[in-house]
């Protein structure tokens, strides 16, 4: 097992290599890891904005690991399933949800928003730690029906804390699922630092459970893909869970509720600025000459129209009825439920009536 | 202190200052509780006048915070814990349900567990999921515990001081959107008793039995009410577990009639319990069956219908008509 940090690409956008894990370098797929960590950044930027102009009620910003979770998504195969934190919007791109269902529920229309199977990529968890069970269970699923796929699950540094993490280590490691888990440890819960969750370095939690733990320079996104690459292989292949601890920073604030100059300073983040995931990919494209100023120029026109694109439709995406309020809670029907919205509809009714009469 | 106009965030502020300077074995526990001073700046402070030893940041971890605050007040600390968001309690619910509640009674009383557990309560913020929601009928309903939810900053600031001098374990529900209220509080007052109900407005007609958040509403419904005529009574119960149901009977007997209001579900709701007590005792004296107002059964909805799923002044008064028809 391997204890230093795993790093392909160190923050002078330098290629080295390592022993134990192989990493994407064609040109094509550096470009296409820039052009996804770029557009997560673009989206991500416009949701903040949106939410200071008042279309979203709340935002959670990635700022800062997008290395992490493109590197990983990019390891995903499509039969591969994905149990989110609240923050991985990346990976949701990724995945193909359509980056106005993520904002969606952040303006307050929707507790959810999209149909998980369909991607493959489940619902955003606001209850710290809770979907790693799910993912640990649903991997165990897999391994029952005989599936090709493995799970993978993502999670704080700060979640680590709860009973559910460690539950869902137990039984990953006792089941021996195929589940990948993947803490983007960003240093921060709101304003608690790593130290107020741990004692030892995350990763090596693993070795107690009896699976590996693997540390990854998360702002380098060759190193996540190429561990998380290993992970799923070896969840696929009947090996078990894998513990991956992404090393990495949040840039922005925890939300945008949260004000984080009362907790951390500017040293830490002008530190962590020099190691910008996306500037380092590009100064590698550069000096090999992959990649010109054309190209990061088209990128981000691209990325503009998108984000556009997203404002114009969130925009004009409506309230949802009223009448919403009793949608879907049940499967078989719930003649309580039936009651109360059939006496709610008649109450709606009365308004109604009352403008009508011009009242 | 002295007399102040305060929001209710600093109320309860200075009223856990005052603890902890009153008492070093209180401790103030939970998770950015310390520098940040909680999100919503409730122990704003309080890490730096204390020290870290007596504020602690606590690992991200509920059932963790509440047992090992069960563990400190075996070895005689008084811990105030926060619950950052009402839906993120249900980690901490099996060691409030099954230990916190039980084991004074299991010792036969040798065991005291002076622990308050602070939890931001109910929705109308404009919050995400699990950060609205209104569980209180969930802990009145477990022996053991006393729950308690002040409607104003100055019962807050009482309330707070009582509950953390008390040697029981106590859920203290703070209405959240009625955290920025302003009210005068005077440290040199006596206060009522912590479980007592009281008379927010006096009236003759239907009596409005109401907690924590839905207060206001029901003093603004009470007030509209007047414009037309009508005189409301408004009880603000203060305390779930044990209810003052003698101020309810009380009122109730006088008035004749009930609603009750909260945001919580009305299924199983702390209005059932009060409707099926007056029923009990005030039968002959009730004109009109009690009604209730509160939540629908369903899933608190997401922040854009809030506003619809809230009982509001129409509500309140809809009911109101209802009960004066019989
Ligand atoms: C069970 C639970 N407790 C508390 C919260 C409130 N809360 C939301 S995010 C957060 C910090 C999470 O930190 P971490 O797990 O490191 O994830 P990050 O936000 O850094 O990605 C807290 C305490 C919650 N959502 N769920």
């Amino acid at each position: 097992m391997t204890t230093g940090t795993v790093q392909f690409l160190n923050h002078e956008g330098e290629l080295t290599s390592h022993p134990d894990y192989e990493a994407e370098i064609s040109p094509d797929g550096l470009r296409k890891l820039y052009h996804d960590m770029a557009w997560s950044r673009r989206m991500d930027a416009e949701a903040v904005t949106l939410q200071r102009q008042g279309e979203l009620g709340l935002w959670p910003s990635l700022l800062g690991q997008e290395a992490a979770q493109i590197g990983a998504s990019h390891a995903l195969g499509a039969a591969d399933y994905v149990f989110p934190s609240y923050r991985d919007h990346g990976i949701a791109l990724c995945r193909g949800v359509d980056p106005l269902d993520l904002l969606r529920m952040f303006r307050g229309v929707t507790n959810g928003g999209w149909d998980p199977a369909e991607k493959n990529f489940h619902l955003y968890t606001l209850v710290i730690g809770s979907q790693v069970l799910h993912a640990t269970g649903y991997a165990m699923g897999l391994a029952k029906d005989g599936a090709q796929g493995a799970v993978l699950t993502c999670f704080g540094d700060g979640a680590t804390s709860q009973g559910d993490v460690s539950e869902a280590f137990n039984f990953a490691a006792v089941y021996h699922a195929p589940v990948v888990f993947f803490c983007q440890n960003n240093q921060w819960a709101i304003s608690e630092a790593n130290e107020r969750q741990t004692r030892v370095p995350l990763h090596q939690r693993a070795d107690g459970f009896g699976f590996p733990g693997v540390r990854v320079d998360g702002n380098d996104v060759l190193a996540c893909l190429a561990v998380t690459r290993w992970a799923l292989e070896r969840a696929r292949s009947g090996e078990g869970p894998t513990l991956i601890e992404a090393f990495t920073y949040r840039m922005g604030a925890h939300t945008t509720s949260d004000d984080p100059l009362r907790y951390r300073d500017g040293e830490e983040v002008a530190y962590w600025n020099l190691r910008d995931p996306l500037a380092r990919l590009r100064t590698l494209l550069e000096a090999r000459g992959w990649a010109d100023g054309a190209y990061f120029d088209t990128v981000a026109a691209q990325c503009e129209e998108s984000a556009l694109d997203l404002r114009g439709r969130l925009r004009a995406t409506p309230d949802p009825d009223p009448g919403d309020i009793f949608a879907h809670v049940h499967a078989d029907g719930h003649a309580l439920v039936d009651e109360e919205r059939a006496r709610f509809a008649a109450y709606q009714a009365t308004f109604a009536d009352a403008a009508g009469r011009g009242e | 202190m002295t007399v102040q106009k305060l929001p209710m965030v600093k109320a309860i502020n200075e009223s856990l200052r005052h603890a902890l300077a009153a008492d070093p074995k209180v401790l103030v526990m939970g998770e950015d509780v310390g520098r940040l001073g909680g999100v919503f700046r409730v122990t704003d402070g309080l890490q730096k006048e204390f020290g870290d030893e007596r504020v602690l940041d606590t690992p991200l971890a509920e059932s963790g915070i509440v047992g090992t605050a069960i563990g400190l007040a075996l070895r005689g600390y008084r811990p105030v814990v926060e619950i950052q968001f009402d839906g993120f309690v249900f980690p901490a619910y099996d060691q409030i349900v099954t230990q916190l509640a039980k084991m004074r009674a299991r010792s036969l009383g040798k065991v005291r567990l002076p622990v308050v557990i602070r939890i931001p309560y109910g929705g109308g913020i404009g919050a995400v999921e699990h950060h609205s929601e209104s569980p209180e009928a969930l802990f009145a309903h477990v022996a053991g515990l006393k729950v308690v939810t002040p409607s104003n900053a100055r019962d807050a600031y009482w309330m707070m001081r009582q509950a953390v001098g008390g040697d029981d374990p106590v859920i203290f529900f703070e209405p959240k959107r009625r955290y920025w209220d302003k009210d005068e509080v005077d440290p040199g007052a006596t206060p009522l008793p912590l479980h007592r109900a009281v008379v927010a407005r006096p009236g003759e007609d239907l009596t409005l039995a109401a907690y924590g958040p839905m207060v206001k509403v029901c003093l603004d419904a009470a007030r509209a009410a007047a414009e037309e005529g009508r005189s409301l009574e408004v009880l603000d119960l203060r305390s779930l577990s044990p209810l003052d149901f003698d101020t309810v009977q009380t009122s109730v007997e006088k008035t004749r009639r009930l609603v009750t209001v909260h945001e919580a579900p009305v299924f199983f709701g702390a209005g059932a319990e009060i409707a099926a007590r007056v029923t009990e005792r005030s039968f002959y004296h009730l004109e009109a069956p009690v009604l209730r107002v509160g939540g629908y059964h369903s899933p608190y909805p997401p922040s854009r219908l809030e506003e619809t799923y809230l009982p509001d002044l129409d509500r309140v008064l809809d009911a109101v008509d209802r009960a004066l028809a019989y």
